[in-house]
């Protein structure tokens, strides 16, 4: 395409080529400006981040105090917070959402196909502080008073299901988390799945199998890579979420084993603490969770590009 | 006459039957639990918003300490200020990203871009609410500005994906065609490529509002210390609807639950009817964009 258009240049007139000098510069310094923006926010972060990093250093990661009276910060408890709740959310959420992109893409009637799809798609669109005050407010009794008690009947004698029932606490922050997740991921899937060649599909089942088999044999063979990045895509969403969490989570300082006891994680520390930080210790120590929070999801964001350009490398082999 | 054959599957056959409708099953349950809960969040804003709605609620602030009734204009009024200035900057800015990496770019700066926006699509909503603020909060004060500007942060990746995407299906023949005539590049751009991509990029702007509508992380840094009234002045914070349902939930006076229920009911509504509304302009102008030569 850009033959005939060089071929074109000589003949075009002044103006035409002054004014695709003016879009090019334009549009590319548009796109320029995004990476730009990107260097920004990571250095920005950063910077303002500075006073917390130069006095704590990376002892700030295993360091468990978040006391803003006497001015001694550290992120343990809000790691530890953030890696269970989006651990366990996770957990539930990948199959649940593997299990509903099979269901949209290879069994569901083609009339359902359409309306099921959407429908999963508007969870995905409702807004995280609505999610939030349904938890807060609808969730949270009903996990006080149902589920929390239930479990701990059945499995009291794990430690994960220790311990007084809550209406704010974890168990409700891993239960809001696992909606958020679900949406994304299986729309996800569903799309990867709807990529797999029909002719194997039906080669497969023409030789016996059963759906399921199929599915296992073929379906999620070829489609690993990607199912394994839009699982990264959840985490990231869970390990970034903020407000609905800390509606929910019942921000506490601490390490507890049970899932009963509230929490805090790394983002709804840092949502919850807005209005009333009282030195730029506190301020500075925040932005250090907010720099600890965007290098976890670049890690992780980059880490899914990388898993799905292998694995099309390896599909492809390489052409 | 003797049944010489047994039509039903029997031993290993019967133990895979087994095991298929079992998974079947499971992914159908899956689904239903997904829809179920969809269900059961809109019934519970339903129940719980609808009642609370009033003349007073759209038209009026917040009512003071003490006093009953008041409603939420201050922050229907901030909320479509925020947007519409967000709107404002990261449309035509993704558009033209889009362009570049369509029309100009090489493919290996291309990818750059595009996954330097999916990075910044990754990037968690309240770090931008703190970049924005360590950019131009900390030694100003929060304004509607700096959240305008953090909302854009959070639409520009959404639009210039969308955009690329619709970009990426204009035919090459039609900009052949257009080059062919000695029509110079940025006319073909102009009056050819964006007329034919137009409802697509405004499907993608209006799934990017939608979004920036709910946002709340990115405003709780930039523009959340607000008074009562109605105002209009982007230079001190203002109000918006998610902030609002996020502090009232933070309450406990069942009064302001009520609202806050209210409130999410508005936002809900918005939400899910802009981005039903986006999907079906987009079904349409992708087929559309299909029957081009």
């Amino acid at each position: 395409m850009r033959q005939p258009a060089d071929a074109l240049a000589r003949r075009r007139r002044f103006g035409g080529r002054l004014g695709d000098a003016a879009l090019y510069a334009l549009t590319g310094a548009a796109a320029v400006g995004t990476l730009a923006l990107v260097g920004l926010l990571t250095y920005k972060v950063f910077a303002q981040a500075w006073p917390a990093i130069s006095k704590y250093g990376l002892s700030f990661l295993v360091h468990r105090t978040w006391d803003p009276i006497r001015g001694n910060f550290g992120a343990l408890d809000f790691i530890y917070g953030t890696a269970l709740t989006s651990f366990v959310a996770l957990l539930i959420a990948a199959p649940v959402s593997i299990a509903i992109g099979l269901y949209l893409s290879e069994l569901a009637p083609r009339g359902v196909r359409g309306i099921v799809g959407s429908l999963v798609e508007m969870l995905a669109a409702v807004p995280s502080v609505v999610i939030g005050l349904w938890g807060i407010l609808v969730l949270g009794p009903f996990v006080a008073h149902h589920l929390e008690p239930a479990l701990h009947s059945a499995f009291g004698f794990l430690p994960i299901f220790n311990g007084d029932p809550h209406q704010a606490g974890q168990l409700p922050a891993i239960i809001v988390l696992t909606i958020m997740i679900v949406p994304i991921t299986s729309s996800i899937s569903r799309e990867l799945f709807l990529s797999v060649p029909r002719e194997i599909e039906e080669g497969a089942l023409g030789l016996g199998l059963t759906r399921w088999e199929m599915v296992r044999g073929v379906v999620l063979p070829y489609t690993r890579g990607g199912v394994v990045a839009a699982i990264a895509l959840g985490l990231g969403r869970a390990v970034g979420e903020a407000i609905a969490v800390t509606q929910v989570i019942g921000a506490s300082s601490g390490i507890h084993v049970s899932f009963f006891a509230a929490g805090d994680t790394l983002a709804s520390r840092i949502a919850s603490e807005y209005q009333g930080a009282a030195s730029n210790l506190q301020i500075s120590s925040l932005v250090y969770l907010a720099a600890i929070l965007l290098v976890f999801t670049l890690l992780i964001n980059v880490g899914a590009q990388v898993i799905v350009s292998r694995f099309e490398f390896q599909r492809t082999g390489g052409s | 006459m003797a049944v010489a054959y047994k039509l039903q599957a029997s031993g290993r056959v019967r133990r895979r039957k087994i095991v298929n409708s079992l998974m079947e099953s499971a992914a159908t349950i899956a689904s239903v639990a997904a829809i179920a809960v969809l269900g059961l969040l809109v019934v519970s804003v339903l129940l719980k918003g609808v009642p609370a709605l009033s003349w007073d609620f759209f038209t009026k602030g917040p009512a003071y300490f003490g006093q009953s009734g008041g409603g939420i204009a201050n922050a229907l009024v901030g909320t479509g200020l925020l947007v519409a200035m967000a709107t404002g900057m990261s449309l035509p800015v993704g558009v033209l990203v889009a362009l570049f990496v369509t029309e100009f770019a090489r493919p290996t700066f291309g990818r750059v871009v595009r996954v330097t926006l999916d990075v910044l699509n990754g990037v968690p909503s309240i770090v931008i609410g703190i970049f924005v603020f360590a950019l131009l909060v900390v030694g100003h004060l929060q304004s509607g500005y700096a959240g305008s500007v953090a909302l854009a942060i959070i639409m520009l990746p959404l639009i210039a994906r969308a955009a690329m995407e619709v970009l990426a299906l204009v035919p090459a023949s039609l900009r052949e065609a257009s080059l062919a005539l000695g029509v110079s590049r940025w006319r073909t751009v102009v009056s050819v490529v964006l007329p034919t991509t137009f409802s697509g990029i405004l499907t993608g702007a209006t799934l990017a509002i939608a979004r920036a509508a709910g946002e709340t992380a990115p405003l709780l840094f930039t523009s959340s210390i607000t008074g009562n009234l109605v105002t209009t002045d982007v230079r001190r914070a203002l109000p918006s609807i998610p902030v609002t349902i996020f502090t009232y939930s933070e309450q406990p006076d069942p009064a302001l639950h009520q609202q806050a229920w209210a409130a999410a009911f508005v936002l809900i509504a918005f939400v899910l009817v802009t981005s039903l509304a986006a999907r079906v302009l987009l079904a349409r102008s992708r087929s559309r964009l299909g029957d081009l030569p």
